[in-house]
């Protein structure tokens, strides 16, 4: 037999598994970059519990990259089943843009379809030889700040906004005083990398800058990578608190037949052990339960989110970070 | 130059297969390039283009660029001659490592720089004290551009300077040439359309670059914001259609400038035969 007729033979058995092979599901989860190793473990228990009740086998396929990127390759074609990006401006774009979901999407789950939450926090150099305690330390004259550029980096609008808040809700703030202290922050920024894995670089590999501001899952990460005896986290006493949305893709699972499973999905992420999966990646569990069990790796702190500081992404977007917003005039006013 | 018939087959089939591979790979994207900046209203994509921040950024982008690809047009003609004409222990080595840039990711080029080139760089630590920043100021943008810039100047001589001998030289020297004379009448002319065509790819690549220098360009607004970098910001706003203002512009000036180049170096082919004519 020839290698070509054997060649032929393969593929008409492969043929033939197929409907076979359709008894079982395929998710594709698109999500951004560092949350790759905690939706490893995700992928793996939920197909465990998948198979125990429905019997059927479930693959879950993940994607990674930058928020912004990723939501406009689902908007582009890619043929995400769920999403799982870093804000929900850019889930909402699914729906401004795309029309792939419904308006109402936030609402359709718990916590605003947030499952976890994290927080801006500052990561300093050993001994915190700055005293960097608040964020009004960051607009200080000598303090060097590193953050990615909020025009290209979604994480790091998180920041920004964090820091326009936090001036808000000081005695006597106004969005005047807000604007004052984002533009002394942004005055002591040397570099501003395009995503948040450029900014530690820079900080931690070059030893540029005296402060990072940093997700708190990046952070505790990037002190358990690089060893406690170099950096360590400064947890504002007022912080934001960061909620990465999830979001089923109804116009793909529709057309692929992959809804139940996919919500499942979606809902594991709330169950207890999906909870207990988050907070093992340094996300901030919801669940009450969970939560408790790992209260000494996340110190309290008062947290605001967008919705109340700012009315909604939105009106954040619009308001900051569009062109002609507060943070291009920052540098305008530069000139 | 006798030879009736050409080596492929059917001229016809040959110039159908050309045009639909070009118009499939590089025109029908183009096309939908031009579509989608056409659904900015006339205002909107002047605004969009000719804001400061705009402005700032093509003049970088084409200042950076236009900077490396000189700066390889001195030094890649330098090297591609050394290749050429001068043995020397480990000459393959360095011949092949003109090629990494080519090969290497482009983010790995740009970290690499960047930390070589950083104030606390194996290099740059040396640099900072003399008052002279290269990461994340113009200076290691054009770095960064004139690293993946070179193999096409190199590259684009090579097979010139070795198919041209010495036999021009040693005539020009015969006659009584000075070593200048034979260089500025005789080798330079010679070289010049080979060597427009390899600055000229050099400068292309080097406006669309975006990957090693977003690195080490520090992307401060109005500062070291590439043009490219400016796109990708667009895009992150979901503004696909002031994206693709941005890249018409960039993508017409280049036009315009591959143009000029082009009819440069038609001209000085025309010159060369008609010297070797005289």
């Amino acid at each position: 037999m020839t290698n070509f007729s054997i060649g032929i033979r393969a593929l008409v058995a492969l043929l033939a598994l197929a409907p076979a092979a359709r008894a079982q599901v395929t998710l594709l989860n698109v999500s951004y970059d560092p949350t790759r190793e905690l939706y490893q473990e995700v992928d793996a228990a939920f197909a465990r519990e998948w198979r125990q009740k429905t019997g059927q086998s479930v693959t879950v396929q993940q994607s990674h990259g930058g928020s912004g990127k990723q939501a406009r390759a689902v908007i582009d074609g890619l043929e995400a089943d769920v999403v799982t990006l870093a804000l929900a401006y850019d889930v909402d774009a699914l729906h401004r843009v795309g029309g792939l979901i419904p308006a109402g999407w936030q609402r359709r789950l718990p916590h605003n379809s947030a499952p976890y939450t994290s927080t801006i926090v500052f990561l300093v150099r050993k001994g915190n030889p700055k005293g960097i305690r608040d964020w009004g330390d960051l607009g200080k004259p000598g303090v060097q700040v590193i953050t990615p550029n909020p025009k290209t980096s979604g994480g790091a609008r998180w920041n920004y906004l964090a820091a326009w808040g936090w001036a808000l809700r000081q005695p006597g703030g106004s969005e005047a005083k807000a604007k004052d202290l984002v533009t002394r922050i942004f005055r002591n920024v040397p570099v501003l990398d395009s995503g948040a894995r450029g900014s530690t670089n820079t900080f931690v590999q070059r030893g540029i800058g005296d402060v990072l501001l940093a997700w708190e899952n990046e952070a505790l990460l990037a002190v358990r990578e690089l060893g406690p005896d170099k950096f360590e986290i400064v947890l504002p006493p007022l912080t934001i608190l960061a909620e990465p949305s999830v979001a089923v893709v109804d116009q793909v699972v529709d057309r692929k037949g992959t809804r139940k499973a996919a919500e499942a999905y979606l809902d594991f992420l709330y169950s207890p052990a999906g909870q207990a999966l988050a907070a093992k990646h340094y996300f901030r569990p919801r669940d009450a339960g969970v939560a408790a069990k790992c209260a000494a790796q996340f110190p309290k702190t008062t947290t605001f989110t967008i919705d109340e500081a700012f009315g909604g992404w939105a009106k954040a977007q619009a308001a900051h970070f569009d062109d002609g917003g507060t943070f291009d005039r920052i540098y305008a006013a530069g000139r | 130059m006798l030879r009736r018939q050409s080596v492929l087959p059917g001229f016809s089939l040959s110039l159908g297969v050309t045009s639909a591979f070009i118009g499939l790979l590089v025109l029908l994207p183009l096309a939908a390039l031009a579509a989608k900046a056409a659904s900015l209203r006339p205002a909107a994509f002047w605004a969009t283009v000719s804001d400061p921040r705009a402005l700032a950024a093509y003049r970088l982008s084409f200042g950076a660029s236009l900077a490396a690809a000189a700066l390889n047009g001195v030094f890649g003609l330098l090297v591609a001659w050394v290749l050429v004409r001068q043995p020397f222990p480990g000459k393959r080595l360095v011949d092949a490592l003109v090629d990494l840039p080519f090969a290497l990711p482009t983010a790995v080029a740009g970290i690499t720089l960047t930390t070589l080139y950083g104030p606390n760089g194996w290099i740059g630590r040396h640099l900072e004290p003399l008052g002279l920043r290269v990461a994340f100021t113009e200076l290691g943008i054009t770095v960064a551009l004139t690293f993946i810039g070179l193999p096409f100047v190199v590259r684009t001589l090579q097979p010139v300077i070795e198919e041209m001998g010495t036999d021009a030289e040693e005539a020009a020297a015969s006659l009584g040439a000075g070593r200048a004379q034979t260089l500025w009448r005789v080798v330079l002319p010679t070289l010049l359309p080979a060597w427009l065509t390899g600055v000229t790819l050099a400068l292309s690549r080097a406006l669309g670059e975006y990957g090693s220098v977003v690195f080490i360009a520090g992307n401060m607004p109005m500062k070291t914001e590439i043009a490219p970098l400016l796109i990708m910001t667009k895009l992150e706003q979901y503004d696909y259609a002031g994206a693709t203002a941005i890249a018409l512009v960039m993508l017409f000036a280049s036009l315009l400038l591959l143009l000029a180049i082009g009819t440069l170096q038609a001209w000085s082919v025309r010159r060369s035969l008609g010297e070797a004519a005289s």
